[in-house]
């Protein structure tokens, strides 16, 4: 699965931080046939979560509905210097994960 | 001439009227109404609106108000920024139109009183119209993608109404040295032209591949799906693997920002700099058609399918690329049929009759390289006032097709440009 992230590598303390993260997933949602008629098993992201120094700041159940490629952007407050981690889960509980380094000044 | 040919052509005659078809279009159906209608928009839906209004209702007095003294077509316009086209050659003038009885006013119409039934010109005039039809075609939304206002347009072409934008990109990719990179944005749906940008990348591609081989295309693009996808990754993997590359939605394509001082194009992820820049962008119906209240929220117009009346002003037809006509696409051939299908059904309503249920489509051809091309054919019914697909009609060219299929189509284009052309402007 690839994944983009898109944070500021910088922010002054107190400062809003947007935050974009993209995942690359079907996000099948088990209602489709194929071109032979047979069902396509349902595939979805069913958690998202985004921590900070440790501690979640941002998390999202997924359902069906969800396109494929789910994008969020979502906003939290530089308050300490330390990691982003994103984790992604599905509804068989494989993750993907991956980490974003912000300085805070 | 012997007489001896004349009972055979007045059967063929009587056999040719026989049919729905030709008692449908035949003008003696429709009354002798001097009614005032006027057209607003010279391109391929008003200038066929108007033809064929001065056909069906002869004695009717027929106005074409359009600010420009000739019409740039947009078909084609991508042959000319790959530099096998002389934008002259999509050059139309309105002599033809003239000739035919119709008025045209070369001015630009900026509001419309329903209530009244005018149209206020900029000269300051007026046009009184019974029944009015709109074909304002396109407007940019300036602003929609952030950075882009009409100053950036000049630095970073649109080229999406041909003309004077054309002539800059092409100029833009003549200048650019070999080793550049040009990118293109393309828009979400709708937008004209829904296979446009893709031959535009085909011909582009083609031009760096022959005149600049160092140099790339990247297209980054707000959908993942496209017109005629497969088609053009077909078309590209064969001709042009070095020299384009096409980035889908999923792959973190979608501009979201740009900055012409740096000639810079942001995605969510990433800013990638330019030498030469071709942003689509967001587009809305034709400024006219919102001051007209026949616009809704979207920025498009609602139609009534079956003669394309709107549903927001009585008295008013939308056709063209400014409706709501989906599965129909924003195309001059759809434009096209659906000026003729307007004029006929306003005869009919004119001349007491009711509309009547028709059969619409479309064919959109794409070339990939300067010499082979690709299309979409749609046919379409209208029952009910709701456009919607015949299953099963129409189609895609075949994948994996040989090199002469391809030939066969681009041949094809030609004689459609062609025919068009001579139709709704004069040969």
């Amino acid at each position: 699965m690839t994944i983009r992230i898109a944070a500021p590598d910088t922010a002054k303390k107190g400062e809003v931080i947007e935050i974009k993260a993209l995942i690359q997933h079907p996000m099948e949602t088990g209602y489709r046939s194929d071109s032979k008629g047979k069902e396509i098993p349902r595939d979805i992201i069913t958690e998202f979560e985004c921590s900070y120094d440790g501690e979640t700041v941002f998390a999202a159940n997924f359902f069906p509905a969800i396109a494929a490629n789910p994008f969020l952007t979502f906003y939290t407050k530089a308050t300490t210097s330390g990691t982003l981690e994103f984790t992604w889960t599905d509804q068989d509980g494989e993750s993907w994960s991956e980490t974003h380094d912000l300085t805070v000044e | 001439m012997t007489h001896a040919f004349l009972p055979h052509r007045r059967s063929v005659l009587t056999g040719l009227a026989g049919t729905a078809a030709m008692a449908a279009f035949a003008p003696q159906a429709f009354s002798q109404t001097s009614a005032r209608l006027v057209v607003v928009g010279g391109g391929f839906g008003g200038a066929t609106a108007a033809r064929f209004l001065k056909t069906y209702l002869p004695n009717a007095s027929v106005t074409l108000i359009e600010p420009n003294a000739a019409y740039h077509a947009c078909p084609f316009s991508n042959l000319v920024i790959a530099g096998l086209r002389d934008i002259e050659a999509q050059r139309f003038g309105y002599d033809s139109l003239r000739a035919a009885g119709i008025e045209v006013v070369a001015q630009r119409a900026i509001d419309v009183d329903p209530a009244r039934r005018t149209v206020s010109l900029e000269g300051g005039g007026e046009a009184v119209y019974d029944k009015l039809v709109l074909s304002p075609g396109i407007d940019i939304r300036w602003g929609a993608l952030e950075g882009y206002d009409e100053a950036a347009a000049e630095v970073m072409p649109h080229a999406w109404k041909a003309g004077p934008q054309t002539t800059l990109l092409r100029q833009q990719l003549e200048a650019m040295e070999d080793g550049g990179l040009v990118v293109m944005s393309a828009p979400a749906a709708p937008f004209r032209c829904p296979p446009g940008p893709y031959e535009r990348a085909s011909l582009i591609a083609h031009y760096l591949k022959t005149q600049k081989p160092n140099a790339k295309l990247l297209i980054l693009d707000a959908k993942d799906v496209f017109s005629k996808k497969p088609l053009f990754l077909e078309a590209w993997a064969e001709h042009y693997p070095e020299h384009l590359e096409w980035r889908g939605a999923a792959d973190f394509g979608r501009v979201v920002s740009v900055d012409p001082a740096s000639m810079t194009l942001s995605t969510d992820f990433e800013d990638i700099q330019a030498d030469v820049a071709n942003v689509i962008p967001p587009q809305k119906a034709g400024e006219i058609a919102e001051r007209a209240g026949v616009a809704d929220e979207t920025g498009w117009c609602p139609i009534n399918g079956l003669d394309f009346s709107s549903p927001l002003q009585k008295d008013i037809h939308v056709i063209g690329d400014a409706t709501i006509a989906a599965p129909m696409p924003k195309s001059a051939f759809s434009a096209n049929l659906q000026g003729k299908l307007c004029a006929m059904q306003i005869a009919r309503i004119l001349s007491g009759l009711e509309p009547q249920a028709t059969v619409l489509a479309n064919t959109c051809y794409s070339y990939v390289t300067p010499d082979a091309a690709v299309s979409i054919t749609g046919v379409y019914g209208n029952e009910g006032g709701t456009p919607t697909s015949k299953e099963g009609a129409g189609g895609l060219s075949p994948e994996g097709a040989p090199g002469d299929v391809r030939q066969a189509e681009a041949a094809q284009a030609e004689a459609w440009f062609q025919t068009i052309t001579a139709e709704v402007f004069g040969g």
